[in-house]
């Protein structure tokens, strides 16, 4: 597939917004000493991440003004499941915000922010999941990816955030999880990875028409110049290069952030909390880059040769 | 859910859809079909000037033209050296009897009519997400770049119940230019039509059976007649 931008920063923003939520939820029901005045920051943080992740996700679309339609095929679409979950999410951090603002004791809050912010993870992974043809996604891994790697970028986010604002307990509490659960991610990805390169293609040239003989060769695609089919589902980059991104976004999303957790852990300073995030958020973006681009979509065998 | 989520991961066949009573397709024999290109700029024509179009092209008269269309041929060669074949291979919507693009859509724009089997874009609904040519392995739809909305072969549908047009007029476009009548169109649930009797007699089969989407249109396969059986 050929990725699109705005699904790349959609699925990572949120993914980030969602593992932040998770941790204050978490840590609010946890009963740690959190002071109002960050946790309140930190969920207008998050919610101003999810306004952004929406914008985003809004270029995918042709027609946005059309958007709202999107609400109406639940009952069998993952994509309009999410169109739900992810205003009923923001919806959620933004009540959260107002009531601690507000100093409303809705004790039920954290928890429905617990649920949502699984729901949208839950919608976002099987769209690409439900998909039984692009082989890449079909799978398990899918949905633990999108989980793992949101939860491993929003607790790297609140530990920097903790770090900065002086929140010892949170960042006591979340740094050893948050290591945890970014070697999780990396152990998942890998797997998926690993997966992925053994895949069998179930459909082949000669399924796709229908003619048995092993000799087979496009000769013409029916066009010369390209069609939808060439410029969405082919990503024209070189073997070489997706290589270059998957080891760069294993060591900036997964590795280094690990060893900057550690190293924070241990010397109690700032900066490697900071340099952890900064170095992630590239990481995670090109790891979602290549997730879209190593789907290999059936439709392809039918464009093999410009003539 | 743990149970379902496996079965749905592990690409379980799709729960028993419903049996529509008629379901019109097109029918390609590969046998007579000479790579013309007719069905497509026949297509090309009416759909662009019917209630589907108009299909954009992009730089039409530039270096990289591109545009919708609904129907395209592509060659390919069968064989080795010297026992080769060159066959022509018509590829459009396949009109789905289990169609993976219509429970995807998120708005209902892409369904599936339950009168007679067709599947339509509702263009006026379509937020145009893609959404719905990821969920089709055959690569049947194409974006249309001006509008911005998901479009794909109509069957012609504003000609075969078209009241104006002559009765004998009411078929798809491609149908009707295919100088060499590569194209059946009919009812395949009706087991006595043209193109149910064709899949039957002479091997019609579907693409990509795997995915367990049941085409309607199917393709006849190409027989090669050598030239000993000419000789008397």
């Amino acid at each position: 597939m050929n990725p699109a931008w705005s699904v790349v920063l959609f699925t990572t923003l949120a993914g980030a917004a969602q593992g932040l939520v998770v941790t204050l939820a978490l840590a609010e029901l946890a009963s740690l000493p959190m002071s109002t005045g960050f946790l309140a920051d930190a969920l207008a943080l998050a919610v101003v991440l999810l306004v952004a992740a929406l914008v985003a996700s809004s270029f995918h679309l042709g027609r946005p003004a059309r958007a709202w339609r999107a609400v109406l095929m639940w009952r069998t679409s993952w994509l309009s499941r999410e169109v739900i979950a992810l205003p009923a999410f923001v919806g959620v951090c933004a009540w959260w915000w107002l009531a601690l603002r507000q100093g409303w004791d809705l004790p039920w809050l954290p928890v429905a922010a617990l649920v949502s912010a699984a729901a949208l993870w839950l919608c976002t992974a099987m769209i690409y999941a439900c998909i039984r043809f692009i082989q890449e996604w079909a799978q398990p891994l899918t949905l633990a990816n999108f989980t793992l790697i949101g939860m491993s970028s929003g607790l790297v986010l609140a530990c920097a955030l903790a770090a900065l604002a002086g929140q010892r307990a949170l960042l006591l509490a979340a740094g050893p999880i948050a290591l945890a659960l970014t070697l999780a991610a990396l152990a998942t990805r890998i797997a998926a990875l690993r997966r992925n390169a053994r895949l069998r293609p179930k459909s082949n040239l000669q399924s796709a028409t229908g003619m048995r003989t092993p000799q087979l060769k496009q000769m013409s695609m029916g066009m010369s110049a390209g069609a939808f089919n060439t410029r969405e589902f082919f990503h024209g980059r070189t073997p070489a290069l997706l290589r270059k991104v998957k080891n760069a976004f294993l060591l900036l999303g997964f590795v280094l952030p690990a060893l900057l957790l550690i190293c924070g852990l241990a010397t109690e300073s700032t900066w490697p909390w900071l340099l952890a995030l900064a170095l992630q958020a590239p990481g995670l973006i090109a790891e979602r880059w290549y997730f879209l681009a190593q789907a290999n979509h059936p439709q392809n065998l039918y464009y093999q040769t410009v003539a | 859910m743990i149970a379902w989520l496996r079965k749905l991961l592990q690409g379980e066949e799709p729960s028993a859809p419903e049996t529509l009573a008629k379901q019109l397709a097109l029918v390609i024999d590969l046998n007579v079909c000479v790579g013309c290109h007719a069905c497509v700029t026949s297509c090309k024509q009416w759909n662009s000037s019917g209630s589907a179009g108009p299909l954009a092209d992009v730089d039409a008269y530039g270096a990289s033209p591109t545009g919708t269309f609904f129907n395209r041929v592509q060659t390919y060669e069968a064989g080795s050296y010297p026992d080769t074949q060159t066959v022509h291979f018509p590829k459009s919507c396949l009109h789905c009897e289990d169609p993976p693009c219509v429970p995807v859509c998120p708005t209902g724009a892409s369904y599936k009519r339950a009168s007679d089997g067709i599947v339509l874009v509702d263009y006026d609904k379509c937020i145009g997400c893609k959404y719905c040519a990821w969920a089709c392995p055959y690569g049947a739809r194409e974006l249309d770049e001006a509008r911005q909305v998901m479009t794909k072969c109509t069957l012609c549908v504003d000609r075969i119940y078209s009241d104006t047009l002559p009765p004998e007029e009411r078929r798809p476009a491609c149908v009707m230019a295919c100088p060499t009548g590569a194209r059946l169109f009919g009812d395949v649930k009706d087991p006595h039509s043209a193109v149910s009797q064709a899949i039957r007699e002479r091997g019609g089969y579907a693409l990509m059976p795997e995915w367990q989407t049941r085409p309607a249109n199917q393709y006849l396969p190409r027989h090669v007649t050598s030239a000993a059986d000419e000789t008397p």
